[in-house]
């Protein structure tokens, strides 16, 4: 019944708009001979209520500051709910001319505000646009919210329609998203809506996909009472068991040299506190892999950067959301006949407690390989900090922290001396053009370092080492993580996204930059301007695919037939890309290319000035390999 | 068979170029042309990892001068790396040729002093 009032509607649209024009241009003869038939129903305009208000209402319900989106027809109605009933706010339309751009967007919103953003994506096209994004967030444990338009009657699509309808919508990414469903009806959809959220929400979050019927949009809200939301409660996060923590805090108290790994750890701002809590009170070792914000660069206990000796003469190694935890105590040679050996010492003991045990799928392979230990807790490393904190308390007798305050020494001194080989080996090729990327992180470290800044992302820049070894990292803002799969892409536009949410603190926001990742979908550039989002993005423009041009070397030399041709088809020059004209072109504040290094410092201030009078800008700087 | 014959050359290549124990005059390496070494490490791949002056990366360590490897232990790594490293073999860099890498490495200028560059200077 339903299907045939959407059919007659259609009809009456084409034939009203038929009818408009003639009356406007045709006497009355002609227009009798070309009015609508008469079986043809004159439509009801919907001035009430629509489909897609009452999604509106869910939506704002959960919170969504913005919705990024390339449009699309399967979700027009979705569309003009949002901007016009729902006022263009909370969420607010952002405009994005790639759906992996959308995505990417609101990986990096995420691991900045800590809250999911919304995605519009247009049925089939549209989401296969956005799976490789989608993919990035799944892999990095980041919640996404997509809701994707689609065209489930046949009865009523026109002709685009069908090869933009598709049965089951959801399948093309549901290996890496958490759940999906498509709702048909409109109390089906607030369930769903509020359902989704609270998944995507529970630690191991990840993405969530809801699609929208475009039928169910663009109809009618037919309810003849107003429906209801449903109430949205996230659960608590899953700690450990505490029979497993107080074993945990038992090796923990008794080790010599235990080192805590941390990676994703850190969901919310709270987690760095903690951290710093179990560390100080233990004198351990911690080594942050980068995957969160987990622990401030500079403090005495950190070992990052001197990260396989300390793991090395580990007695005990917890792993805290470690993606990897494998390949934290082994190392595998990439050689023909691959072997692998064991970074700890014999005898060593291994725990681990990530949200990875809860909850794993089969086909794509991102939860690495298997890791043998001695104490596995399956749940929320961050829930279960302070538990663990308490219980370490409670055993650290006054011998032990004697022991502590040793162990705590002697790191400091190794934290002191490895932060001065640091700046010591920041000073070879110092003047060299290309500009070396220690030089870069330098530079720029000079000009940000008296802001409230936030590097927002370094995706694919080994000479994301740099700023690590360099600058003074101690906010949870300061850095929001990796792409998670790896797929090249996520650069530009999670950096937009996690500015964008940087905005309305006040923060200076600034990326290094990638060349080949920016080349994926540039269009996000546009976007920062367009939406007037502040951001540094400081181009480390190697001219290629620098590590594919590593592997292509690598098998040139394990093949011993030549190697002086390993850069073919990894390289981008011939001719080399003006990547500020391009920045220009959409709008941005933007300069280089920069080859001399005494160029840069000033070429980085004034950007850094159009960016503090609210825009996005961009500085072009060649740089060496890595 | 193959993992016990790699095993073995790597048990002989004790020395790695990032922390070799000593210097060696360089008088005892074969004289190389710099110039020419300079445009085989980039042509070679040499750069890829270690930098256009060696200074090393994230991929590969500090192989230009303090200190500057001795030259057998050089090209004893170069052939049969223990690391990461892939090796290169004698057919594709002649000894000639890593001479000139190696002549190339040994003239590059000193880095300046760390308290030399304000950019680099402590936190407080």
């Amino acid at each position: 019944m339903a299907a045939k009032s959407k059919m007659e509607r259609r009809k009456f649209l084409k034939g009203g708009m038929l009818a408009g024009a003639a009356a406007i241009a045709q006497p009355k003869a002609v227009m009798a001979q070309q009015s609508p038939s008469a079986s043809e129903e004159a439509e009801v305009l919907i001035t009430d209520s629509c489909g897609s208000d009452y999604m509106v209402d869910v939506i704002k319900s959960l919170g969504f500051e913005y919705v990024c989106a390339n449009p699309g027809s399967s979700f027009r109605g979705m569309q003009e709910s949002i901007i016009n009933y729902g006022g263009n706010r909370n969420p607010e339309f952002i405009t994005n001319c790639h759906e992996e751009s959308s995505v990417a967007m609101a990986h990096g919103y995420f691991k900045i505000e800590g809250k999911p953003m919304a995605v519009l994506a247009h049925g089939t096209v549209g989401l296969q646009h956005a799976s490789m994004a989608i993919y990035n967030a799944w892999c990095d444990r980041v919640p996404v919210y997509i809701m994707a338009g689609n065209y489930v009657d046949a009865a009523i699509r026109r002709p685009a329609e069908w090869y933009h309808g598709v049965q089951d919508c959801a399948g093309i990414v549901r290996d890496f998203t958490k759940w999906d469903d498509q709702p048909a009806s409109l109390i089906h959809f607030g369930e769903s809506a509020v359902r989704a959220y609270k998944i995507a929400m529970t630690p191991p979050m990840a993405p969530v996909l809801v699609v929208l019927d475009a039928g169910l949009q663009e109809g009618p809200n037919e309810s003849r009472t107003k429906l209801s939301i449903p109430k949205l409660t996230v659960p608590a996060p899953p700690q450990g068991e505490a029979g497993a923590v107080n074993e945990l805090a038992r090796l923990l108290v008794a080790a010599e040299n235990p080192v805590l790994v941390a990676d994703r750890l850190a969901r919310t701002t709270a987690a760095m506190p903690l951290l710093i809590e179990l560390a100080e009170t233990l004198q351990a070792a911690v080594i942050d892999q980068g995957g969160r914000m987990n622990f401030p660069s500079h403090h005495p206990l950190n070992q990052t950067q001197r990260a396989a000796a300390a793991v090395g003469e580990a007695d005990l190694v917890v792993g805290l959301e470690v993606a990897d935890f494998w390949a934290t105590v082994n190392a595998l040679r990439d050689q023909v006949h691959r072997s692998t050996r064991k970074l700890t010492k014999p005898g060593a003991k291994l725990a681990t407690i990530t949200s990875g045990d809860l909850y794993i799928k089969s086909n794509y392979q991102d939860f690495r390989r298997f890791a043998e230990v001695d104490l596995a807790i399956a749940a929320d490393g961050e829930a279960t900090l302070p538990a663990l904190i308490e219980a370490v308390k409670r055993l650290a007798t006054g011998d032990r922290q004697r022991v502590f305050q040793q162990r705590g020494a002697k790191l400091a001194e190794a934290s002191r001396t490895t932060r001065e080989r640091m700046r010591q080996a920041a000073t070879y090729a110092w003047d060299a053009n290309p500009v070396s990327t220690a030089r870069v992180a330098a530079e720029l470290w000079a000009v940000i370092k008296n802001e409230d800044w936030s590097l927002v992302s370094n995706y694919y820049s080994e000479a994301g080492i740099w700023p690590r070894r360099l600058w003074d990292f101690n906010k949870p803002y300061q850095w929001p993580g990796h792409a998670g799969g790896g797929g090249i892409g996520y650069g530009a536009p999670s950096s937009v996204g996690a500015a964008l949410a940087n905005k309305k603190y006040g923060r200076f926001s600034v990326s290094l930059q990638t060349d080949g990742d920016l080349m994926y979908a540039p269009g996000v550039l546009w976007t920062a301007a367009h939406h007037r989002i502040p951001l540094l993005s400081v181009m480390l423009n190697n001219r290629g695919y620098h590590q594919e041009i590593m592997h292509v070397q690598r098998m040139c030399n394990e093949r011993n037939r030549g190697v002086d041709r390993g850069t073919m088809g990894s390289t981008l020059t011939d001719p080399h890309i003006d990547f500020a004209k391009i920045a220009q072109g959409m709008g941005l504040h933007a300069e280089g290319p920069i080859t001399d290094p005494k160029d840069l410092g000033p070429a980085l201030r004034r950007a850094a000035a159009a960016v503090k009078r609210g825009e996005p800008a961009l500085v072009d700087i060649v740089t060496q390999a890595r | 068979m193959m993992k016990r014959i790699l095993s073995t050359v790597a048990g002989f290549v004790v020395i790695g170029v990032a922390n070799a124990p000593a210097q060696q005059p360089a008088s005892s390496a074969p004289a190389g042309n710099a110039k020419t070494g300079q445009a085989l490490f980039m042509k070679i791949g040499c750069y890829e990892c270690h930098g256009n002056e060696g200074q090393g990366g994230a991929a590969g360590p500090r192989i230009g001068r303090s200190p500057m490897l001795a030259f057998r232990n050089f090209i004893t790594y170069i052939r049969a790396p223990r690391g990461e490293m892939p090796p290169y073999s004698a057919k594709v860099i002649p000894e000639k040729d890593v001479a000139d890498i190696y002549a190339y490495l040994a003239s590059l200028p000193p880095a300046p002093a760390v308290e030399s560059i304000p950019l680099l200077k402590p936190d407080r």
